[in-house]
């Protein structure tokens, strides 16, 4: 079934889905760090009283400005399609998505948009605290923006809190808190601030780096590569604790991408955690479809994905085979039994719309009563994407491509922590002057957060395929019957409209650079 | 009254002159925005990229038909 929706019109979608969304993400993260690292420089000034740190926190309060103008409302753009591209998936979710979204608007409206003109406009026009107090909220507001975000999207990795609703077609909400406290919403929102904060200080440390390099500002350049090197360095300690914990509870809600993660084909136990690896083809594809990997010339370290996983070295971790074929002695249900739950599930969908066309209450009634009952929504409904799967292999993602992404992430993770705690150790002895290849390494790296962060999120959402909602919906039939030529058009205008939004933050932001803030000329 | 008139005035007074001292880089950080916010909703948003369950159907209930017809029926008449 799957494969006769127009496959064209779905991959041009979700590349115009892409696209936005990873533009749209080039601003975002540098917002939810570089507005805490004002916040730690602007209470140095109200504490201090010193000139210097107001003529700094302005530098980067400008730098800020000029990526927060330009990136707010890009993400808007993703809610256009949603309404044209992906109505059907819109409408599924009901008001699941609505809500977040909608508390998200307000609190960005009211928090970021009032107190951001404060930050901005007030510098002498209300008191020192008032104004700490503004970018503090500004700081807060733009945080608590992403967490709304973050949990609609990890509702669609872990639909919980809902009933689906045959009358409407929609899931209906039954407890926000449930949707709130989504495991997988608190630590993809922890584990994704804190890539912000580490994004961000390596903006900062970069940019100074580069005044050090150019011997320019460099009382401003070695006070902000400290302050932004231990606020790196932390949030690199907790993005790397997050990342534990999503991964753990990645392996219980999405075992598929887990173990894609880890190109884990068979189960073990005793399971090694691969450091790196390379991997090439096997067998070529099996008669269902599943084309297994080997890993090669791989580094691997005992027992440590069973440890990560399940908190013991002798537990078993499920791979891809035990995921797709089933695996009866450690409990796991094979795909094709999914497949028959799903489409069971989706033939009482039909069962109960026929009853109700033809007026037969009684039969309506009954089937009805059945989408109420938590037995027919755990054992059953909840596999319904299944229904329109056909082969058990189809459920498993791009596996090299998730892997290669997640281990890529992985490294740039470490490194990360190793070059904010050098930037931190080389600032704290006072020799970060004399270090011209670490300022080099400092500057290069600008780039290499957002790198991880886009591999990230490939490993979010490539890893979930073929789910947009993780086993309730598959991702072609969710897409509105639109002509393909349309998403191709927009697809481009957004290239262009995208490019040259990038180009002019590029530009306007260097251009403040080079003048830099004019601290050392007083 | 008199204070609310006063507070509102002050908000519009904090906002006006914030804006007319703004520096140079400010007001081209807000051309860009008017232009970016112009083609999105003057020109995307209008011209294509419509809702297309609200332009296309005039209830929710012809909506929640709609898409039940895709989750159930669509997919089997592919079959």
């Amino acid at each position: 079934m799957i494969e006769n929706i127009d496959l064209s019109l779905v991959d041009w979608s979700r590349g115009q889905f892409a696209l936005t969304a990873i533009y749209h993400w080039l601003f975002v993260p540098l917002t939810l760090g570089l507005s805490l690292i004002l916040v730690i420089m602007e209470t140095k000034y109200v504490r201090t009283g010193s000139e210097k740190w107001k003529k700094t926190t302005k530098f980067w309060m400008k730098l800020f400005g000029i990526n927060f103008a330009i990136g707010v409302s890009t993400g808007l753009i993703l809610e256009f399609e949603f309404g044209t591209n992906w109505s059907n998936y819109s409408w599924f979710v009901g008001d699941i998505f609505g809500a977040p979204l909608a508390v998200e608007g307000i609190m960005a409206f009211f928090l970021e948009s009032t107190f951001v003109a404060v930050m901005f406009f007030g510098w002498d026009k209300v008191s020192k605290r008032f104004h700490l107090a503004s970018t503090w909220l500004v700081a807060i507001g733009a945080n608590l923006s992403a967490l709304w975000i973050l949990v609609a999207n990890a509702w669609m990795e872990n639909p919980v809190g809902m009933v689906f609703n045959p009358d409407t077609a929609r899931n209906e909400m039954q407890s926000f808190w449930q949707v709130l406290f989504n495991p997988v919403a608190m630590d993809k929102f922890f584990h994704t601030i804190t890539s912000g904060f580490v994004l961000a200080s390596f903006f900062v440390t970069g940019i100074s780096a580069w005044f050090l390099i150019r011997n320019r500002e460099k009382e401003m350049a070695v006070k902000s590569i400290k302050v932004a090197a231990i606020f790196g360095t932390f949030g690199s300690l907790v993005l790397i604790f997050t990342g534990d914990t999503s991964a753990r509870t990645l392996a219980q809600v999405q075992p598929v991408k887990f173990a894609a993660m880890e190109a884990l084909y068979e189960g073990q136990t005793d399971a090694g955690l691969t450091a790196f690896g390379i991997l090439t083809g096997k067998d070529g594809a099996d008669e269902d479809g599943l084309d297994e990997k080997d890993i090669i010339a791989s580094i691997e370290i005992p027992g440590l994905l069973s440890i990560m996983t399940n908190g013991e070295r002798d537990s078993y971790v499920a791979g891809i085979k035990d995921l797709v074929y089933g695996n009866e002695e450690r409990g796991i249900i094979p795909v094709s039994e999914k497949i028959e739950r799903g489409r069971l599930a989706r033939q009482t969908l039909i069962d109960y719309r026929e009853a109700q066309e033809m007026g037969n209450e009684a039969v309506a009634n009954e089937l009805g009563k059945k989408f109420g009952s938590n037995d027919f929504q755990e054992e059953y409904f909840r596999y319904f994407g299944y229904s329109y799967i056909n082969r058990p292999a189809d459920v498993v993602p791009d596996v090299p491509l998730i892997f290669y992404s997640f281990h890529l992430m992985v490294a740039l993770g470490f490194l990360f922590l190793l070059l904010q705690i050098l930037a931190w150790f080389y600032t704290a002895r006072g020799s970060m002057e004399n270090k011209k290849i670490f300022q080099w390494i400092l500057l290069l790296s600008i780039p290499l957060p957002y790198l991880a962060s886009v591999l990230g999120w490939l490993v979010t959402e490539m890893g979930r395929q073929p789910w947009i909602i993780q086993d309730l919906m598959p991702v072609g039939i969710a897409v509105s019957s639109i002509s393909t030529s349309a998403v191709q058009t927009t697809f481009w205008l957004f290239a262009a409209l995208f490019t040259a939004l990038l180009i002019a933050e590029v530009s306007i932001m260097t251009r403040q650079i080079k003048i830099g803030p004019k601290i050392e000329e007083e | 009254m008199g204070l609310l008139k006063n507070t509102f005035y002050n908000i519009f007074r904090f906002y006006r002159n914030g804006f007319l001292s703004m520096p140079a880089w400010g007001r081209k950080v807000w051309l860009v925005i008017l232009i970016k916010l112009f083609i999105m909703f003057a020109v995307l948003r209008i011209f294509f990229f419509p809702d297309i369950l609200k332009k296309n159907f005039d209830s929710d209930r012809e909506r929640g038909e709609h898409v039940l017809n895709e989750l159930i029926i669509k997919p089997d008449t592919d079959d």
